[in-house]
């Protein structure tokens, strides 16, 4: 294949909210470079996750190169760079951007521009990237491009006179991007002679070629057979293959300078091929790694727990499979005397939480018990020494303790004005220190507030949704831990203490959630033969107390030649459900109840 | 020759009671001559099969058997007496309505045979009748017991319910003593049991029924037990209870895990180590018989490990439980080699004893059987 001239690349990614298009136009794209034919196109091509597709947002962020031929004639290599979509997300995303010269901005021309879009759109101009904004739904009634416009030309600062206006659903002015991107997303710089200097953007296990690192290469070249150094560990590999995406990977004979594509060289693990981290040459190093790389680390903790009859192995094998690919996804053996043995799991967010815990489910075929999410809270001991803690259980007593700290979020919630009342309620109500406020626009504004980390994993987002009826958006960062006065809140079934619910809280909080997790524990624990007692404890103070009243009566009246059949569908339904249950003690707790008392209440 | 009892299902019925979720309609009467040809029809269908078989039992049920001219149970039964081999001792009951009968139909019930009549009372409460969608009055029931007795219908079953909707327990007592005082042979007396779809249901959904608390509930069933045992009734079921000799050979052969034809709309069987049923479609039945197709809708294999969890779980439903000499005869392993743990859990629980003879509920298990029942499939 002929080179493109470096002049001629352009290296780009796409920032939207969620349901703003970026999946659809990114498909159009790729249409219109004809790289692919209609027929070969899945539906939305970059999310090739089921549970992305699923949730509509993108996981694991990928490369896709196409080849354009320009009005000005000229064949132009377009480098598209997809990044997750969510605020758990935020360094991967930042170093995507790094990879880039250019960022489409992708708004919704019915809904304006949201929290999260903001937040990386922020992050791209703090690389230096171009911002090319794009106008999306322009045929949907209630478009109001003009606005929107005006919007983003307020709040970012850049012209949108020639935005283009598209509706990537109908494929409608895809041309006016692929022009805006060649005219306005500036062509890469480096020296392909220089010592090497390639960034890491993402990489995923392929269990025949070993990891398989997506790259940007800033300055030198990379071959086949070079021996290359990992700068921010210092292991060195020999290069296997270096290549591009097409729609498949396509070996190349080398990378230079501006390029966009993969490299595989036997590394075994992902851990060993972090995003952020430069690859240099070993012979030749440069001197300075490139900007910005951070070793991510878990921000939320729950324990993970085979359910009944399920193996510990096979969990553990389940993890260790996902982790290959999941360089964040932290797990260590625990045990619990409610739950057994299981693993302690640390994640970047919520979004992460869930979406581990579904995969375990989904593609591993596992039942799991998950325990209610914890953060890290670092404690001073009346001798003087510092524990980090984030299971609740290791807490040591109360009279060991000289003081606690817990982690701090600077939240940015971006919401109509209408429902800014409610958000500061919602915010006051979650301990949340109001910063500010900034009007984006004459209806929409963007709060600004401190927030305990332990708040916004509890049921932060689905009361701000259920609030607002979904029309907040909501990003936040670890601002820092500050003190705190925290307590371990127990909860007793049937007068045993059951580690797997123990939770800290403040001790503001303690009265209210205790009660709402014995009430629940309540509705969704069976009742037995005989009555049984579930109390909130801070110590050796029982602070709520619910009872759940013995079963009087279970028993079918009748059961005549025709009954059988169904009688016994119905017993095996009972079977299945017990099947369900943990034994604590003598009572039968259905797994939903170590996620029943996580979920959002509704009425209040 | 092997022993069959016979049900048939006779769907027909005035009004549609409150509660009740069986194949029934009130709305079909012009269908009755083609259905009841249609029975005579399907028993065809089986009568090579059945060579060596004796019908110990036959139970006529609804619906409303007794909504339908006399003649065409005359007619039917018949039919069956002409075509297969019938016990000596036959035990043939028909399920009434008080509402519905008159001389003449008790007149032709004795000659076509019958010789068990239940009576669907259910309360001796004229207010209660009404509000769960009964068109009889007390007075019917005094009425058609007498009748019955003097055309000398020596078995008389009356079917109670507590439990229903603003009933208290005086009214339950109440009702168990009228009818021990006309001196019925045998009592069921069922707890009400809400079915999906039946009109008590969507009441109860929408918050409207007034039902007795579950200790109440519990109350009305015991003392109504207690009445009946000092009475002198046998209480042979969870829900049943019968003078010394009148127990109900037909349910018993449920109870005890043994074959059964279902003839008729929506009828269930179990024969030949298979579950299967009718479909519920008038039509559709007909039709298939018609063309000399058995209307089956659906059968369920009873393997030996099935047979075994039946055995049990509808065995501990006899106030004498499982026999577990039965148990050995029938399946050739003791019945703690399969089931020992579950036995001792439910012991230690107070759910149920073992007298060395049998498994048999507690008073607690009356209660709570089915913790036991679930218990018994593997």
């Amino acid at each position: 294949m002929e080179r493109i001239k470096q002049e001629n690349i352009r290296n780009f990614s796409i920032i939207a909210h969620i349901d703003h298009g970026k999946s659809t136009l990114a498909d159009r794209l790729i249409e219109k470079t004809g790289m692919l034919t209609s027929r070969e196109m899945q539906n939305q091509v970059l999310d090739n996750m089921d549970l992305e597709r699923e949730r509509g947002i993108t996981i694991k962020l990928k490369a896709v190169r196409l080849v354009y031929k320009a009005k000005d004639g000229e064949e132009y290599l377009l480098n598209l760079i997809d990044t997750p979509g969510h605020v758990d997300f935020t360094y991967e995303v930042s170093r995507s951007l790094a990879a880039c010269e250019g960022a489409l901005l992708v708004v919704d021309s019915t809904q304006g521009i949201e929290a999260q879009t903001l937040a990386n759109v922020y992050l791209a101009l703090d690389q230096d990237l171009e911002i090319v904004p794009i106008i999306n739904k322009i045929d949907l009634p209630s478009a109001r491009p003009d606005e929107v416009k005006k919007e983003i030309e307020d709040i970012i600062g850049i012209d949108c006179e020639n935005a283009p206006l598209i509706s990537a659903k109908d494929g409608l002015n895809i041309e006016d991007v692929l022009e805006a991107i060649v005219k306005d997303v500036p062509a890469p710089k480096g020296d392909p002679n220089a010592p090497l200097k390639a960034l890491i953007f993402d990489s995923y296990y392929d269990s025949y070629k070993g990891v398989v690192c997506y790259i940007r290469v800033f300055e030198g070249t990379l071959k086949p057979g070079m021996e290359i150094q990992m700068m921010s560990t210092g292991k060195t590999y020999e290069v296997v293959e270096v290549g591009i995406n097409t729609s498949k990977h396509v070996q190349v004979d080398k990378l230079e300078a501006g390029d966009v594509g993969y490299v595989t060289a036997s590394i075994k693990n992902v851990k060993d091929a972090r995003v952020g981290d430069t690859i240099t040459d070993k012979n030749n190093p440069t001197a300075e790694p490139l900007p910005g790389y951070k070793k991510v680390v878990p921000m939320v903790y729950c324990g993970i727990y085979p359910a009944e009859g399920e193996d510990f192995n096979s969990v553990r094998e389940a993890l260790e499979k996902l982790q290959v690919n999941d360089a964040s996804l932290v797990f260590e053996p625990e045990s619990s005397a409610a739950l057994g043995f299981g693993f302690r799991c640390g994640f970047l967010g919520l979004l992460h939480m869930e979406i581990v815990q579904e995969r375990l489910e989904r593609e591993f075929d596992l039942n799991i018990v998950t325990t209610a999410p914890s953060v890290i809270y670092k404690i001073t001991k009346t001798t003087g020494e510092v524990l980090e803690i984030q299971n609740p259980s290791n807490l040591p007593p109360a009279s060991e303790i000289a003081s606690m700290q817990e982690p701090i979020v600077t939240a940015n919630i971006m919401t109509p004005t209408d429902h800014v009342g409610a958000i500061m309620e919602l915010c006051q109500n979650k301990r949340g220190k109001f910063l500010n406020m900034e009007y984006l626009e004459e209806k929409r504004v963007v709060l600004h507030y401190e927030l305990p980390l332990n708040e916004v994993i509890y049921d932060f987002f689905d009361a701000l949704k259920s609030k607002t009826r979904g029309y907040a958006s909501l990003d936040y960062e670890l601002k820092g831990y500050e003190e705190s006065d925290l307590v371990k809140l127990d909860i007793l079934i049937n007068g045993e203490l059951v580690d797997a619910f123990s939770l800290i809280v403040h001790r503001d909080k303690a009265y209210e959630r205790g009660r709402t997790i014995a009430e629940r524990l309540r509705e969704v624990i069976p009742r037995h033969q005989f009555a049984i007692p579930i109390q909130a404890a801070i110590g050796s103070k029982i602070i709520a107390r619910e009872t759940i009243r013995a079963l009087r009566k279970d028993v079918l009246a009748k059961c005549y030649g025709g009954d059988i059949s169904r009688k016994k569908k119905l017993l095996e339904k009972q079977k299945e459900g017990k099947k369900r249950m943990r034994q604590i003690g003598s009572v039968e707790v259905p797994q939903e109840a170590f996620l029943t008392v996580l979920k959002y209440d509704e009425d209040k | 020759m092997k022993d069959l009892s016979i049900y048939i299902h006779i769907p027909f019925c005035i009004q549609k009671c409150y509660y009740c979720d069986f194949t029934s309609f009130s709305n079909m009467n012009d269908k009755i001559p083609k259905y009841m040809n249609s029975l005579k029809a399907e028993l065809n269908l089986y009568k090579e099969k059945l060579t060596d078989s004796t019908i110990r039992t036959i139970f006529i049920g609804g619906g409303t058997p007794s909504v339908i001219d006399g003649k065409y149970i005359y007619d039917l039964l018949g039919h069956i007496y002409n075509n297969l081999k019938i016990a000596k001792d036959l035990e043939v009951t028909i399920e009434v309505n008080p509402g519905t009968l008159d001389r003449e139909k008790v007149k032709i019930y004795k000659e076509a045979g019958i010789n068990r009549v239940s009576m669907g009372v259910q309360s001796f409460n004229n207010e209660l009748l009404k509000s769960i969608g009964r068109i009889h009055k007390a007075d019917h029931v005094y009425e058609s017991y007498r009748l019955l007795r003097e055309e000398k219908f020596e078995n008389i079953n009356m079917d109670l319910m507590s439990g229903l909707p603003g009933q208290t327990l005086e009214d339950v007592l109440s009702s168990v003593k009228e009818a021990v005082d006309l001196g019925v042979e045998h009592i069921s007396h069922y707890s009400l049991i809400l079915e999906e779809g039946t009109h008590l249901y969507n009441q109860y959904k929408k918050g409207k029924l007034n039902l007795p608390e579950e200790d109440e509930e519990r109350l009305m069933y015991h003392r109504a037990t207690d009445y009946l045992i000092k009475k002198g009734y046998n209480h042979y079921e969870i829900s049943n209870y019968a003078l010394p000799g009148f127990e109900c050979g037909h349910n018993l052969v449920y109870w005890d895990l043994m074959p059964y034809l279902g003839l008729g709309l929506g009828s269930h069987s179990y024969m030949d180590n298979k579950r299967f049923y009718n479909t519920s479609n008038m039509l559709d039945y007909i039709e298939k018989v018609e063309k000399k197709f058995l209307p089956i809708e659906g059968e369920e294999e009873i393997n030996l490990s099935s047979a075994i969890e039946e055995f049990c779980l509808l065995g501990i439903r006899k106030i004498n439980g499982i026999d577990k000499g039965q148990f050995k005869m029938r399946f050739n392993v003791e019945i703690e080699n399969i089931y020992g743990d579950i036995i001792n859990k439910h012991i230690k629980n107070g759910l149920i004893i073992d007298n060395g003879k049998a498994i048999k509920l507690t008073r607690k298990g009356l209660d709570l059987s089915n913790l036991v029942e679930v218990d018994f499939l593997k």
